[in-house]
């Protein structure tokens, strides 16, 4: 491989590991936006979400890499693996914000935070409990197509990633921009006070970022799964932290901050791997971040104090 | 005094408090329809607290607030704003990264978009042209008297029967507050019943039918604006401005 064979190499990757990495910051971008809350229970419900689409894939009788899907069927497949695995896990992030977190919203301090850490944990050991330990094969239906570019391969897995993660961050720019509901969100993240008296439902709000964020980890679960093969109750930790990481690196509580996070801890975390090894990927990761947060405080495209009285 | 026989809000012994801090002290107010009533106080008087009290941001400890007849002191915020309450927010509080435009459709929230959607927008950009010629533009990014046309434009929006007003003066230049006052005024001659803290007390004199005077959470003067502006006390207290040889 030439130097320019492996640095499209290294780009391919890096591209789908951002894309997985940017729908896991949109989550806590969402969250945080509205309510100034880090939610470290989105770790686990990517985790979670990863072997709902490990199981649902079962459900089709697929198994390991054996079975081969093509044409329509694999289409159908996909289609039904990512709305069951991202309606579950949207359903699980609606569940823990109305049980868990919003009878503690009007208490001041870290309470919050710290029960979403506790509510990470909780999955984090049901799963252990249920699934075990060990890695699980993930199913992975797509035909091996792939094609070539100078040295470099392109194979069907990570076009389809680049597909559906763009559709994802797409469909969700939309709901943002142009729906009602998406325009109370950014109202509420705005000046919450106000959009409460302009009649907006405040709670409704809170839900439907909650919903949302956790739908979009559960799709970056099954495109981890289909990335790498496999998934283990493990896979929540290294993952989220670099969701979040994307998240305040592109400013947290701003939507196309996080898409670019994403994006650029992805290319990163390839690129370090390739010149100078994997385990030293992670320290420039957050070497980055904390040189970012040094000089940009609020981040890429991030305001440094939001717009409030 | 005269008490308005057709009372579209009314407050009748509400209680409020901030923890232990007692704000609002068995206030009553009672709010005629089609008038435009001030209220007038110094600082931490309980003004913002009446707004917030109205709004249900705040909710009252005791007493009942009256919006037609019906209670709706246990109300949420929105089905208040349902029912035809709009605010004009303090500081104007504007959504500051959104379109000027996208802070009008905000103040017709509850309101199923269609229903004479285009026709509010229509008398809002009638009322204030600059608005529509700013209506791409990023709130934030508007002068002080830009942004409280979109605040009243916003709360209009709503179509309400009763918007409250909180420092609509607050921060403008003297040009800008003639010109929001006449609007308001203009807004009220069209049926909206207007209630407006004001701390230019002269300017809401001018333009109010009656006031209520609120010192430390207790209203201790209430009557028409006439009345209030030859109180002695009145004109010491709120109208110093007047208070030069000659003037009467």
């Amino acid at each position: 491989m030439t130097t320019f064979d492996l640095f499209l190499q290294q780009a391919i990757n890096g591209l789908s590991l951002g894309a997985m990495y940017a729908l896991l910051a949109l989550g806590f971008t969402l969250v945080y936006g509205i309510l100034e809350l880090i939610n470290f229970s989105h770790f686990n419900v990517f985790m979670v979400g990863s072997f709902i689409a490990l199981w649902t894939l079962q459900q089709f009788g697929l198994f390991g890499q054996e079975t081969i899907l093509v044409g329509l069927p694999l289409a159908g497949v996909l289609l039904v693996t990512f709305t069951v695995t991202m309606l579950a896990t949207g359903v699980i992030g609606v569940g823990i914000e109305r049980f868990l977190l919003r009878p503690l919203r009007d208490v001041k301090g870290p309470a919050a935070m710290i029960t979403t850490i506790g509510v990470s944990y909780i999955l984090f050991n049901i799963i252990l409990l249920t699934v075990g330990a060990d890695s699980k094969n993930f199913p992975n239906p797509l035909p091996p197509l792939q094609i070539a570019i100078g040295g470099a391969v392109l194979r069907l897995r990570e076009v389809l990633i680049w597909i559906i993660a763009t559709l994802l961050m797409l469909a969700l720019t939309f709901f943002v921009q142009r729906t009602k509901l998406g325009r109370a969100m950014r109202a509420t993240a705005q000046d919450p006070e106000a959009a409460r008296m302009m009649g907006v439902e405040v709670d409704r709000v809170i839900m439907t970022a909650f919903f949302l964020g956790s739908a979009l980890a559960g799709a970056s679960g099954l495109i981890f799964g289909l990335y790498y093969n496999f998934t283990s109750f493990l896979i929540g930790f290294n993952a989220g932290l670099r969701g979040f990481t994307a998240a305040v690196l592109g400013g947290i509580g701003n939507v196309p901050g996080a898409m670019l996070g994403g994006l650029i801890i992805g290319l990163v975390e390839a690129f370090g791997g390739q010149l100078i090894g994997s385990a030293w990927a992670d320290v420039i990761i957050f070497a980055i971040l904390v040189l970012v947060l040094v000089f940009r405080p609020a981040g890429l495209l991030g305001r440094l104090a939001p717009n409030r009285s | 005094m005269s008490e308005p026989t057709d009372p579209i809000l009314e407050f009748q012994a509400v209680n409020t408090y901030y923890g232990d801090l007692h704000v609002l002290k068995n206030v009553c107010y009672t709010i005629g329809r089609g008038e435009i009533v001030s209220l007038l106080g110094g600082n931490a008087s309980g003004k913002s607290t009446t707004m917030k009290t109205i709004m249900g941001v705040v909710r009252p400890a005791s007493g009942r607030v009256l919006f037609d007849g019906a209670e709706i002191q246990d109300m949420p915020t929105s089905e208040r704003v349902r029912r035809g309450i709009a605010p004009v927010l303090e500081a104007r509080r504007l959504f500051p990264r959104m379109t000027v435009y996208e802070n009008l459709e905000m103040g017709a929230y509850t309101r199923p978009k269609g229903a004479g959607f285009a026709q509010d927008l229509e008398r809002v950009y009638t009322l204030f042209p600059r608005v529509q010629e700013r209506r791409g533009q990023i709130a934030g990014t508007l002068s002080g008297g830009e942004q409280q046309m979109v605040a009243i434009g916003r709360a209009l929006m709503a179509r309400p029967r009763l918007i409250c007003m909180d420092e609509p003066s607050m921060g403008l230049s003297p040009l800008y507050v003639e010109q929001v006052f006449d609007i308001i005024r203009h807004i009220n001659a069209q049926g909206t019943t207007i209630f407006m803290v004001e701390q230019n007390a002269s300017m809401a004199l001018s333009i109010a039918h009656r006031a209520y005077v609120l010192q430390t959470g207790q209203v201790v003067l209430s009557g028409t604006a006439k009345d209030l502006r030859e109180n002695p006390a009145i004109r010491e207290a709120y109208l110093g401005e007047l208070q030069v040889p000659g003037a009467a």
